[in-house]
């Protein structure tokens, strides 16, 4: 009685999976695009003051980041005054020149005169430590610095 | 009746709607980019000699320990820095800079050229402030220089367009437009007002 047995069952037709590749691929392109390549990870606190005469910082050239600021949690141990982040530790003023070299020794020969030092300082920051990293980047002819900041009107770093 | 199995989705257009999306968010999605004020520290020198620089051409800006702004010894409100460092930046005192426009006062800085601001601060002073003060400063050369820029821009084609909007340009791959002139524009610009911003250690 094959006219009976032709439909077997009322079974669901499989999903067609053709476009999950797709759907993978989206997402993938997706995470690509929006994903921002983190440098270090802070252990600082790290609000930075905001300006409206900024500069955009040229990527082309070489740039090497000096993070200060005062521990964040879970840092306590290490103070309340601000400190200075090099890479993913905490280090002394006296360790700049050690960082500098060691950043200009990764570089191609013709890029050393361009790097720039960004200064990523906190707003709470007081300017002694800041002070200080500019003495030291003069010791070691540094002498190309950006600080580092937001946008936005300047006096409102005034009210705090 | 029989029960009749339902007919296939057609998924050949997925792949078109998941192109549609990627592309919609390549557009729409900015990678932000670091900016800020950029400086250029003083190198090192062994035998600093002494330079004398007439007192009326120093400008005195000092932050002190609490946050306060003295300039030329008188304490100020950052609101008015800008305006204040103009005035000395414009003034002429000795009549040498025809494209100024200050008020020609002999007690204040002979020229641009010679003009100085030293910007001292304590160790106490908030990096939030000294960045605004900075701010204010950096402000005021950019507004002589943009008022320059848009007198001396049309002559060699660029109507409108003021120093910060040329330096933009020229740093700008897609700028349509002769960048040899652009950058003789600028580089006047940046003689006729040097940043001569000093920093106190």
């Amino acid at each position: 009685m094959s006219k009976f047995n032709k439909k077997k069952s009322g079974d669901l037709p499989p999903v067609n999976t053709a476009s999950l590749p797709d759907i993978v691929f989206m997402l993938l392109f997706f995470f690509m695009v929006v994903t921002v390549m983190r440098e270090d990870e802070l252990k600082i606190a790290n609000i930075l003051p905001v300006a409206d005469q900024v500069e955009k910082l040229d990527k082309k050239n070489p740039v090497s980041y000096i993070y200060a600021g005062k521990p964040s949690r879970g840092y306590e141990k290490f103070g309340t005054e601000a400190r200075l982040q090099l890479n993913d530790k905490f280090a002394e003023v006296k360790d700049i020149a050690a960082f500098v070299n060691a950043e200009r020794a990764s570089l191609r020969e013709e890029l050393i005169p361009f790097l720039t030092i960004a200064l990523k300082v906190d707003k709470e920051a007081n300017m002694g430590i800041v002070g200080d990293i500019k003495q030291e980047l003069r010791k070691v002819n540094a002498l190309k610095i950006n600080y580092t900041t937001g946008k936005g009107s300047a006096l409102d770093n005034m009210n705090r | 009746m029989a029960k009749r199995s339902a007919p296939e989705v057609n998924a050949g257009s997925m792949a078109d709607i998941a192109f549609l999306l990627l592309i919609f968010f390549l557009v729409t999605t900015t990678i932000p980019k670091d900016s800020g004020i950029n400086r250029k520290l003083p190198p090192m020198e062994e035998n600093e000699e002494d330079v004398i620089i007439k007192q009326k051409n120093i400008f005195t800006v000092l932050l002190n320990g609490k946050d306060q702004l003295l300039v030329e010894d008188e304490i100020m409100e950052v609101k008015k820095l800008r305006a204040a460092a103009v005035r000395f930046l414009d003034n002429n005192g000795d009549g040498s800079c025809d494209y100024c426009k200050g008020a020609k006062d002999a007690s204040s800085s002979d020229n641009p050229d010679k003009a100085i601001i030293s910007l001292k601060n304590e160790r106490e002073t908030s990096y939030g402030v000294y960045i605004t003060v900075q701010n204010e400063l950096v402000a005021a050369y950019n507004e002589l220089r943009n008022r320059r820029a848009l007198e001396l821009g049309p002559a060699k084609g660029f109507r409108d367009m003021s120093f910060v909007e040329m330096q933009k340009n020229y740093r700008d791959a897609k700028f349509v437009g002769n960048k040899g002139n652009l950058k003789e524009v600028i580089d006047q610009i940046k003689i006729e007002f040097p940043q001569k911003l000093s920093e106190v250690q």
